[in-house]
Order: structure tokens, then sequence, then C-alpha cells
């Protein structure tokens, strides 16, 4: 029995671990095989992991004690504009304005969101400005490994429609390739590796 | 079943005698004025065998390893460290510095008792921090201070003005102490404590190049607390002849094959200052058969390198055995001057290409298989160009984590996501966890 993710040594259960970097980018390559890069965010973390043809991490970099690069931020913020999460991707997309975040720390973004609704900024514009600045530190974090290939996004933020916008202009990229169920990607990558162990 | 070892391993015979010598130091300095003895403080790159001239009564503390061992006491460490803050120093600088001067506005020393005052301060300048904090300490402590100034470029670049700069620097500063304590300045002991200092760096470099032997002779953890002899007082006669020693020790360790982590089955090299109290991180490499060899921190805070006639990186070669004579002050000084600005830890605060090199030269002679870099917060200074460096290194082909923390403040430290970090770098060099 293996088990991935954060809580993984948590599980009783299981006899083996596989982190979320090495299970991801494994679950990513198998669903796109031409996939080389892997950009993962969830709730709590964001990364980036390059990957090899067979779907072995080779590089990857996360976002340390910090929510701004990753779903949880975008969570704050649509909580701050009284949106539900999928509402505020929607609205995201309806706005062509590009309004800078300054602050890189959720606590103060709140702060900046609170301004902007009270300099009556349309909240379709605020939305945008909040994904973008997600996107922005996701994607610096994946430029340390390098995007290559075909990249791939796995975890719950491709759910959120405007947030894979903001991606793929902030990485600059024409595609971003997206799974079915993206949240399970890690552990389809580590019952892949499981299964190679077996053998 | 407990995986069998590889290799044999023993303790280090010199482990009490190093730790002895750290708690002589530090007692010294508490109690030299009982014997009429003179204090001072600056950091462990103070050219400290510039005061040693005025007796040998003469003790030190240096702040960076003080405040290291604070942080391995982390009640005091936040103790001192939110004394700095409610003081009004912000939480994001230098944190050795924040623990240093939290200790002296508490009045509370580690090692027992009230903070020692120095009766001078004598400093180097090599990044703000250096600078800004024994101002703060002059100024509270209402003491004469002395700055060298070392920021001429780097040694590659060397010439006779840039030289020149800073062996005048030396000679003002003879005049300072002088003129601060009353003494008269001894050139046969600035001469004998000069040579200690070269014997002492130049044998820990010895020391380091002998862990380029598989297995590993030392970890780098221990390494710490073997190398923080020459952060305390490299200049002094009991360094450098503990350093003699230590070089027989390690060269007999690699002679009969004795390894630091008898499971050695992959060899990292780090990257500045540890988050102190968190070395354990360093145990828990070895869970999978990684050993950290050290670092260009570990081998070159204090190590003084050159290129040897076979290409390989090794302790740099004592003037006198190449025939240079130092008879006059000026002489003495301008080698001293010339030896510390060779310091390869130095050379990164000019540009970061010359650090990745230096670490993509570890990586080869030592035989690295991945290199972690602390990305820490709490020095400004070793920090600096880090994310060139990494983009250097992976560039090179060679596999690169990073983790954030801090070396003294812990509150930027998280163990928990660091070890998911070394797991998911352990999985990516193809290591799994061995059982204990």
């Amino acid at each position: 029995m293996f088990a991935t993710g954060a809580g993984r040594k948590q599980v009783a259960f299981a006899t083996e671990g596989v982190t979320e970097m090495t299970a991801g980018a494994k679950g990513a390559n198998y669903m796109f095989p031409m996939c080389r890069t892997v950009v993962d965010v969830g709730a709590e973390e964001g990364r980036g992991m390059k990957t090899d043809a067979e779907g072995k991490a080779v590089d990857f970099a996360g976002n340390e004690k910090c929510a701004a690069g990753a779903g949880s931020f975008a969570e704050a913020m649509s909580r701050a504009l009284q949106m539900t999460l999928k509402e505020f991707g929607e609205a995201s997309l309806k706005s062509d304005k590009s309004i800078p975040m300054n602050a890189q720390c959720t606590v103060f973004a709140e702060s900046e969101v609170v301004s902007l609704i009270h300099s009556s900024t349309p909240k379709n514009d605020i939305a945008k400005a909040v994904l973008d600045a997600v996107a922005s530190r996701v994607c610096a974090m994946v430029r340390r490994v390098g995007i290559e290939g075909e990249v791939v996004l796995i975890g719950g933020m491709v759910h959120n429609a405007g947030f894979v916008q903001s991606l793929k202009t902030a990485m600059g990229v024409d595609a971003v390739s997206l799974p079915d169920m993206p949240e399970y990607i890690s552990a389809l990558g580590c019952a892949l590796i499981a299964a190679e162990r077996q053998h | 079943m407990s995986a069998p070892n590889k290799y044999p391993t023993e303790s280090l015979k010199l482990w009490g005698k190093a730790k002895q010598l750290r708690e002589q130091y530090y007692q010294n300095y508490a109690t030299a004025k009982e014997k009429g003895g003179l204090r001072w403080s600056g950091s462990a790159w103070a050219l400290d065998a510039v005061p040693a001239g005025l007796g040998d009564d003469v003790y030190s503390l240096t702040g960076e390893p003080y405040a290291a061992a604070v942080a391995h006491d982390r009640k005091f460490a936040k103790e001192c460290m939110d004394a700095a803050e409610s003081v009004g120093f912000a939480r994001d600088l230098c944190s050795y510095m924040r623990i240093y001067w939290g200790g002296m506005h508490l009045d509370k020393y580690l090692y027992g008792g009230k903070f020692p005052k120095p009766d001078f301060i004598f400093q180097t300048q090599i990044c703000c921090s250096h600078s800004k904090w024994y101002q703060h300490v002059a100024k509270v402590e209402q003491v004469p201070q002395f700055y060298v100034d070392v920021g001429v470029g780097p040694y590659k670049d060397m010439n006779k003005d840039r030289l020149d700069y800073v062996t005048n620097q030396l000679l003002d500063g003879i005049e300072f102490l002088e003129k601060s304590t009353g003494r008269k300045f001894d050139d046969e002991k600035f001469l004998k404590a000069v040579k200690n200092e070269m014997r002492s760096t130049s044998r820990w470099a010895d020391i380091c190049a002998l862990n380029k032997a598989k297995p590993a002779p030392l970890d780098e953890k221990t390494m710490y607390s073997l190398y923080v002899l020459a952060t305390l007082s490299k200049s002094s006669q009991w360094c450098a002849d503990f350093y003699d020693e230590l070089y027989d020790e390690v060269k007999d360790r690699v002679a009969r094959g004795i390894a630091a982590v008898p499971n050695e089955k992959a060899r990292m090299m780090s990257d500045t200052q540890p988050p102190w109290s968190f070395l354990k991180i360093f145990r828990y490499l070895e869970t999978y058969g990684a050993v950290s060899i050290g670092s260009l921190y570990t081998f070159a805070l204090e190590g003084i390198w050159e290129d040897k006639p076979d290409g390989s990186w090794g302790g740099r070669t004592l003037p006198w055995e190449k025939g240079i004579e130092m008879n006059t002050r000026e002489q003495i000084a301008r080698l001293y001057a010339d030896w510390n600005l060779s310091k390869p830890q130095w050379q990164h605060f000019f540009d970061p290409r010359l650090k990745t090199e230096m670490m993509l030269r570890i990586v080869r002679e030592w035989q690295v298989d991945g290199v972690m870099l602390h990305l820490n917060r709490g020095c400004e200074g070793l920090s600096m160009g880090i994310m060139e460096n990494r983009g250097g290194i992976a560039k090179a082909g060679v596999p690169i984590m990073t983790f954030e923390g801090n070396m003294g403040d812990e509150r930027e430290f998280d163990e928990v996501r660091t070890q998911a970090r070394v797991d998911a770098f352990m999985e990516q060099l193809g290591l799994r966890r061995q059982a204990a």
C-alpha cells in the first residue's frame, strides 16, 4: 500500500510513501506523454516540476511558508469579494484590465483587495488582478526549473478557468493541458509507482 | 531488519577537545577582566591577529558563532530576538545581529551572568549588517570602534592599490588600538598571530580536502563543530595546533576507510549557514544513505584555498614555506591582508558567478551527487545571489533543491515542509529511506 500527499506519513496502513512532486510528475506524464513541465496548484501549495520522458521528476520548486502562490489565496480573496470560487474564476475572464497587486502576502493582498473595492474597482477586474498575482508567483517558481515541452496543470486550481488563463499569459505559452479529475493525478502517479515497484 | 552498513565508522577522538576549547573561549571572554585582560568584539571575519598584538590577555567575542550557539537554545534565542524587536529593530534583519543585540539589551550571556561589555570593537565590513551591527553595540556600550573596509573586489582582480587600501587600514587600526587601550602594540605578537591564522585557515582547508575521499571521513554536521574554532579565534595558537591534530586524525580515518556515515550511498553539498536549531535535518539525510560532505560555507568561511599544481583545490601554501619573509609591521600587514582577501567566501559579494564556479568545483572534486541550497532569510550577505547559483548549478546538470529557513530565527523554518522537500529530492536521486 502506497500513500502520497502532505499527510502520507499519517496513513498508518501504508507501507511506503511517495512525495507529491514525484507522484504528480508521474501521473501528469502518464496522462500526457509529451509533458515535460508540470504545474501543481492545490489549496496549500503551488509547485513546478520538470519531468523526463518516463515521468520522473528531475527538478522541482515550490512555495514555502506562504499561501500567495496557492489555491487558498484565491479562496481567501474570493471570500473578500463575496463570491464563490467558480464565480470568481468566471468573473476574471470577463475582465481585460491588468491591475498589478503589490503585496506578495495573502494578508496584505487582502488589504489591497479591500482598497480596490473601496475605490469602486469592478469585481471582475479585482478577480483578474488576484488570479494574475497567483499565476505570477506560480510562474516564477516554474521558471526556476524551466518551462519545456508540453505544460500540464494539475491540482484543484484547474477548475478555476480564470486562473488557467492567467497562468497561460504569465508563462507565455499558447496552451496548458488540463486533465480530468486534476485533484487525483498525484494519486494516479502514486499508484503507477507502486505498480512499477511490484515488478 | 536494519540495512547492513557499507563502511566502518567510529567517533572522532578530538570531539571532546573541540568542545572543551569552545567552552573555554567563551569563559575566557567572560572572565577576562578578573585577570586584568581586555575584551573586544567583532565578527568571525574580523582580522583578529591585529588585536592579538596588544597582548596574550586579549579575548574576543565573535558575534556570529556566539549567536549560532544561542540559536541552538531556542528559548533564549527567542527571548533575545524579542528583546531586539522590542527596541524597534525589524524582524527581517540579520538574525545573528538581532540575537547579539537582544542579549546585550537583556544583559544576559548564554554562558551565565551578565552580557560582558567589550573594551572596543574591531570589525571588518563585507556586508551591511557587519558594520551596522557593531555601530549599535558601540553606541549602547559606549566603546570605541574601528572598521576595516575589505570591499575591494574579487581576489582575481587584486592589484597594488587595492591591497594598499586594506593594508593601510590595518596599520591605522594598530594606531587605533594603541590609542583606545593605552597599550603598546607588540609586532612580535602580531607576527605570531598572523602566522597562527595562516596555519589555522590553510590547515582547515586541508582537512576539508580530505573529505574528497569515499567514504567521507567527516559529515557536515560534525564539521560545524570543528570549523567553528576558526570562527572564534583563528589567530590563536590553540586553534592552529588543534587543526594540526585534527588533520592527522582525519587523515588516519581516510587511510583506514572510516566513514562519517556508514551507509554512505550519495554525497550532498549544502550552502549558507544551516538552521542551527534544526541540524537534525542532516541526520534525516542519513536515513537515505546521504552524507553532506560540506559546502563552500563550511570549507571557505574560514578556510583559505589555492589551486594546486595538479589542478585540485587545497589549503593555501604558507608564505614562509615559499621563502616569503615578514620582517616589518608593513610586510606582516600586507601579507595578512592579501591572505584574507583571497578568502573564497568573500568572493561572491562581488559576483555570484564566482561562487557558482567554486560550488561546481566542489561538486566535481568531492564527487557530489546533489546540492541543497538553504535560502537563508537570516543572512542577506550569504544568501545574496543564491538563486543565480541555483541557476548555474542546474544548468551544469547537477541535481539541486532549495529550502527556506533562517539560521537563527526558527520562526522562519518549517521542519515538516523541509523534510518533505528532502524526501522529494531523495526520490529524484533514486534514494529510498533505509531501515534504522
